[in-house]
C-alpha cells in the first residue's frame, strides 16, 4: 500500500558539496583477456590490452573500449548495461561477476584485470559460451504457476505477507552467475545447479501454485538439491544479492518435511 | 542456407513477441527469432508498473485512462486505438496475474497500485492511483512470467537469430475506386545465426515484429546496447512507411552522465526534483501535478533549468531527484533497485543524499504503422496481409507525441496477445506466399560487403558521432538550424559508412560484423526522425521546436509518415529529402476534443 506522505519543503538548504564531485579520475588499467577461437586455434590464449579509463567506468566499458577501438574480434555477450539483462556474467580476477556491475575504480587497477568465461559451460568464443545446458535445467523445474482451482474472473488473492515469501526468489535473472560458482556443477553437469533450484523455489513457496510436490519430487532427484555442498559460492557471486543457500536450504527442508 | 517453414514467425522475445507467442503457439506453429536469449530483452529494465483502472486502492475507470493517454500523447493519439487500450488494460494485468505475476499487494489481498505520471482522477483533477506493480521491477517480472509461460506451452525459440531481413512481393492489386496499386504480401523473414554466421529463411504466413526500439541513435540512452532499431530499418527498406519517428520520448530521470533509467516511480512514491537553489521547480511549470506531470513537461523543464543557469555539478548540467523525505523503510520496500543504482554507479546513497539525474533518450513513440488488431499498412489505410507489429517496433498509435509512464508495457501486452490471436487465426486459412527468387540475396550482399568492405572508417567511432550530434541537436530543444546540423553530419557518416572495415573476419559469432550492420540501421533511422522533426513546425509532446514553440492544430493534426524513395529529389522541398518522401495520415478522433495541456 502506497503510504500517506507529507508534502515535502518547496525550497531546502542545499549542503555546498551536493553534486560537487569535481573532475572525474582517469587512470590506466591493464585488461587481460581469456581468448578461444575454434576457427583460428583449439588452443586458448590470454591478451593483455591496455586501456584509459575513468572512474565511473565498468568493466563493460573498458572491454568495449577494447572491442571498439583496439580489436574488434574480442567476443562477449551484453545488452543492458546495468545489471538487469543477465547478459554479461563472466569471471573477473577469478570471480563471476556482471561485467556491467563491477566498476573497475573497485578493482585493484595496479595490477591485470583478469577475464574469463564463466565455468562449467563449454566455450564458444573467447567470453561466450554456450548457455543452453543451463536453460535446459532451468526448463527442467516447471519454472512457471500451475493452478488447479478454479479460474477466478478477477485475480487470485495473495496476502502481503505470502506475497513476501518468495519476493527474494524472485529476482533471478538467469545470468548463471551462481550455477557456473558451483564446484558441484563443475565436476557434475547433470547437477541442476543452484539457479533452476531457485527458480523452483519461486513456485514451491508461492501460495498460488499447486505444483510445489511435483517439483519437490523432481528436486529430490540424485542430480538435485542433495548434490548442493553448501559452499555457499552461489550466494557471492548473485549480482542480484539473492539469498540462494538459504534458499536452497528451504527446499531441502520442504522435501524433507513435504510442507511448503 | 537452410529453409524453416512455421505458420507464425515472431521477431523478438521482448514483452510484445513473448504475449504473442503465447497465443500464437497454443493456436498455430509458431517460432519466436531473438537476436538476444528471450530474458535479455528490454522490456526487464521497465520498472514502475503497467497502468490499468483496476480501482483496487480508489475510484477509478478505463474512460479517465482513456482521457489521460490521449491528453498525454498532446491529442495525437488515435482515440480508438487509446480506447481499446484503456479498456483492455484490465484483463492484461489479471492474465499477468494469472500466469503468475509477483504483483505487489493491498492488505486486502488484491493486486496494489500506485501513482505516475500523468495518470489522473476525473480528466485531470489529481494524480490516481492506476499502476499495478512489483516494487521497482515490473518489467523483469513480467518478461520472466511470459518466459515462464512459453516454457509451458512450448513455444519454440531459435536464440541469437538475427533478423536481418523481411522477404515481400508486390502484387498487381485494384482499390474499390478503380485505381491500381501494388499490394503488398508478406512471404517470411531471413536471419543470420550468431553461433553459426549461416543464414535461415524462415518461410511463414504471418509474420509478426516485436523487436522493439532504437535509443541507440542517441548517445545518453536508457536503452540497452542491442535496441538498434533493426525491426523498424527492415520495413522501411521494404518499403513500408514509418509513422510519427519525430517523436521520441526523453525520460526525466536518467541517472546525469550515464543515462541509466531511474523509475518515475520514484515520483509517484512522493520523490521530488529540485535545482541548484534547492527549488522544487516543478511548482513553476506544472503547479497542479508538479513533480507527476507527463515525461515530455518534466524533462524540458529539466533541461530549461539547466539551461537557465540552475544547474547542480561542477558543469552545472543536471539537477536532483530528492528521495531524503522518504522513510529509508518505504525506499526499500517500493524502490530497492533503483537506489541500488544510485548507490553502484553514482556512490550516491539516496537515503541521505539527492540523486543526481537528467533526461535521457527512452522510448520512440513512433515506428511501424498498424491498426487496432496489430496489422501493419504499407500506406495510409492498406493493409499488408499476414504482416503484424506490436510493441515498441509499431505506432498503432497509443502513445501519440508523448508516450505516459507504464503504457508501453501496457501497450506490448494489450496488442502483443491481438497480434498473436490474428497472426494464428490468419495463418489458419492463409496460404505460403511463394518465396521470391534468390531470397538470401539481399542479405548475403549485405554481409558481404560489410565483411569485406577494406576502409579505414571505424564503426565505433561514426556510431559515437552519430549519438553525439543527435544528444546536442535532437534532443528535447530542436530548431530548424540543429536539424539541418544533424541531416548534413549524417550525409558524411553515410558517405564514411562505405568505407569502414570490421576486424573479426570469421564465421562464429561475430558480433563485430553486427554492429556493422546495426549502425547501418541507427544511420538510416536517425535520419527518418530528423527529416520529420524538421517538417513538424510546430511544438507538441516530446518534439519542441524552439523556432514554432506553440502547437499548431490546423497545419499539424495528423501523423507524419516517412517512405524510403531513392528518387525522391534532394531540393529541400516539404516532401522529399534525400531519400525520403513525407506524407501524413489522419489521427482517428472518437470523442475528445483538442484542448490546451496544461498540468
Amino acid at each position: 500500500m502506497t503510504a500517506e506522505l507529507a508534502e515535502p519543503a518547496s525550497k531546502i538548504e542545499l549542503p555546498a558539496h551536493i553534486g560537487g564531485g569535481g573532475e572525474i579520475p582517469s587512470f590506466d588499467v591493464t585488461l587481460r583477456v581469456r581468448r578461444y577461437n575454434p576457427e583460428v586455434s583449439e588452443e586458448s590464449t590470454w591478451d593483455d590490452f591496455k586501456v584509459t579509463m575513468y572512474g565511473t567506468d565498468r568493466v563493460l566499458d573498458a572491454l568495449h573500449k577494447v572491442k571498439w577501438e583496439l580489436d574488434g574480434s574480442v567476443s562477449f555477450r551484453r545488452s543492458c548495461a546495468h545489471g538487469v539483462c543477465g547478459s554479461d556474467a563472466m569471471r573477473i580476477n577469478g570471480r563471476n561477476r556482471l561485467a556491467c556491475k563491477t566498476l573497475l575504480k573497485d578493482l585493484d587497477t595496479s595490477k591485470p584485470i583478469t577475464v574469463e568465461p564463466i565455468k562449467g559451460l563449454p566455450v564458444e568464443k573467447d567470453l561466450i559460451v554456450d548457455m543452453e545446458p543451463f536453460f535446459q535445467s532451468f526448463r527442467e523445474v516447471m519454472p512457471f504457476l500451475v493452478n488447479r482451482g478454479h479460474e477466478p474472473t478477477k485475480e487470485r488473492l495473495q496476502s502481503a505477507e505470502d506475497r513476501e515469501r518468495f519476493d527474494d526468489t524472485t529476482k533471478c535473472i538467469l545470468c548463471a552467475a551462481c550455477t557456473s560458482s558451483c564446484p558441484v556443477f563443475w565436476t557434475d553437469g547433470q547437477y541442476f545447479g543452484p539457479a533452476a533450484i531457485v527458480n523452483a523455489h519461486r513456485f514451491i513457496f508461492d501460495s498460488r501454485d499447486d505444483a510445489g510436490d511435483m517439483r519437490l519430487e523432481i528436486l529430490n532427484d540424485k542430480e538435485g538439491v542433495w548434490r548442493c555442498r553448501t559452499t555457499f559460492n552461489c550466494t557471492e557471486a548473485c549480482p542480484r544479492g539473492i539469498q540462494i543457500t538459504q534458499a536452497i536450504a528451504e527446499v531441502k527442508q520442504a522435501i524433507l518435511s513435504r510442507k511448503v | 542456407m537452410q529453409v524453416h517453414k512455421y505458420d507464425v514467425v515472431i521477431v523478438g522475445a521482448g514483452g510484445a513477441g513473448m504475449r504473442a507467442a503465447i497465443e500464437s503457439g497454443q493456436r498455430a506453429r509458431t517460432a519466436v527469432l531473438t537476436k538476444l536469449y528471450p530474458t535479455r530483452s528490454h522490456t526487464g529494465a521497465a520498472q514502475g508498473g503497467m497502468c490499468a483502472a483496476l480501482a483496487n486502492v480508489e475510484e477509478d475507470n478505463w474512460e479517465w485512462h482513456t482521457f489521460d493517454t490521449i491528453k498525454g500523447g498532446d491529442y495525437l493519439v488515435d482515440q480508438d486505438a487509446a480506447e481499446v487500450m484503456a479498456k483492455e488494460a484490465i484483463d492484461a494485468v489479471l492474465d499477468l496475474e494469472k500466469m503468475g505475476l509477483p504483483f505487489n499487494r493491498t492488505p486486502e489481498g488484491r493486486i496494489d497500485q500506485r501513482r505516475f505520471g500523468g495518470h489522473t482522477r476525473d480528466h485531470g483533477k489529481a494524480p490516481v492511483r492506476r499502476a499495478c506493480y512489483a516494487a521497482d521491477r515490473t518489467g523483469h517480472m513480467i518478461l520472466q512470467t511470459l518466459y515462464q509461460n512459453c516454457v509451458k506451452h512450448n513455444v519454440e525459440f531459435y536464440n541469437e537469430y538475427y533478423v536481418l531481413d523481411l522477404l515481400t512481393v508486390e502484387e498487381d492489386a485494384v482499390r474499390e475506386d478503380g485505381t491500381p496499386y501494388k499490394q503488398k504480401r508478406v512471404a517470411g523473414v531471413v536471419s543470420y545465426d550468431l553461433a553459426s554466421g549461416e543464414l535461415h529463411v524462415f518461410q511463414a504466413k504471418s509474420v509478426i515484429f516485436a523487436s522493439g526500439g532504437a535509443g541507440k541513435v542517441f548517445k545518453t540512452t536508457s536503452n540497452a546496447h542491442t535496441l538498434t532499431g533493426d525491426g523498424m530499418g527492415i520495413a522501411f527498406r521494404r518499403g513500408i512507411p514509418l509513422e510519427d519517428m519525430e517523436f521520441f520520448q526523453f525520460h526525466p530521470t536518467g541517472l546525469a552522465g550515464l543515462g541509466i533509467l531511474l523509475s518515475e516511480a520514484a515520483r509517484g512514491e512522493g520523490a521530488i526534483l529540485r535545482n541548484s537553489e534547492g527549488e522544487r521547480f516543478m511548482e513553476r511549470y506544472a503547479p497542479t501535478i508538479k513533480d507527476l506531470a507527463p515525461r515530455d513537461i518534466v524533462a524540458r523543464s529539466m533541461a530549461n533549468e539547466v539551461r537557465e543557469g540552475r544547474g547542480c555539478g561542477p558543469n552545472k548540467d543536471y539537477v536532483l531527484l530528492d528521495l531524503t523525505h522518504l522513510e529509508p523503510a518505504h525506499i526499500d520496500a517500493k524502490l530497492p533497485d533503483i537506489t541500488e543504482f544510485a548507490r553502484t554507479y553514482l556512490g550516491v546513497e539516496p537515503y541521505t543524499e539527492p540523486v543526481p539525474v537528467f533526461p535521457t533518450a527512452h522510448y520512440a513513440m513512433g515506428g511501424i504503422p498498424t491498426n487496432i488488431s496489430a496489422e501493419v499498412l504499407q500506406d495510409n489505410d492498406t493493409v499488408i496481409p499476414g504482416l503484424y507489429a506490436a510493441g515498441e517496433v509499431a505506432c498503432v498509435s497509443v502513445h501519440g507525441s508523448n508516450r505516459l509512464g507504464t503504457n508501453s508495457l501496457l501497450d506490448i501486452n494489450v496488442f502483443g496477445k491481438r497480434a498473436g490471436i490474428a497472426a494464428a487465426e490468419y495463418a489458419k486459412t492463409a496460404d505460403y506466399v511463394e518465396l521470391p527468387a534468390d531470397p538470401e540475396g539481399y542479405t548475403l550482399n549485405l554481409l558481404d560487403h560489410v565483411r569485406t568492405s577494406d576502409g579505414t572508417e571505424k564503426v565505433a567511432a561514426i556510431r559515437k558521432e552519430l549519438q553525439d550530434t543527435m544528444d546536442a541537436n535532437m534532443q528535447v530543444f530542436r530548431t530548424a538550424d540543429t536539424l539541418n546540423q544533424v541531416l548534413t553530419d549524417i550525409a558524411s557518416f553515410e558517405e564514411r559508412y562505405q568505407r569502414i572495415s570490421v576486424q573479426d573476419k570469421g564465421k562464429r559469432f561475430n558480433l563485430d560484423l553486427l554492429e556493422a550492420v546495426e549502425l547501418g540501421f541507427l544511420l538510416e533511422l536517425a535520419k527518418v526522425m530528423t527529416v520529420a522533426a524538421l517538417h513538424r513546425e510546430e511544438s507538441r509532446g516530446g518534439h519542441f521546436r524552439e523556432d514554432f514553440p506553440e502547437r499548431d492544430d490546423e497545419k499539424f493534426m495528423k501523423h507524419s509518415m516517412a517512405y524510403k524513395d531513392e528518387h525522391a529529389p534532394a531540393d529541400g522541398s516539404a516532401e522529399a529529402i534525400a531519400g525520403i518522401r513525407l506524407g501524413t495520415k489522419p489521427v482517428v478522433f472518437t470523442r475528445y476534443e483538442p484542448m490546451v495541456r496544461k498540468y
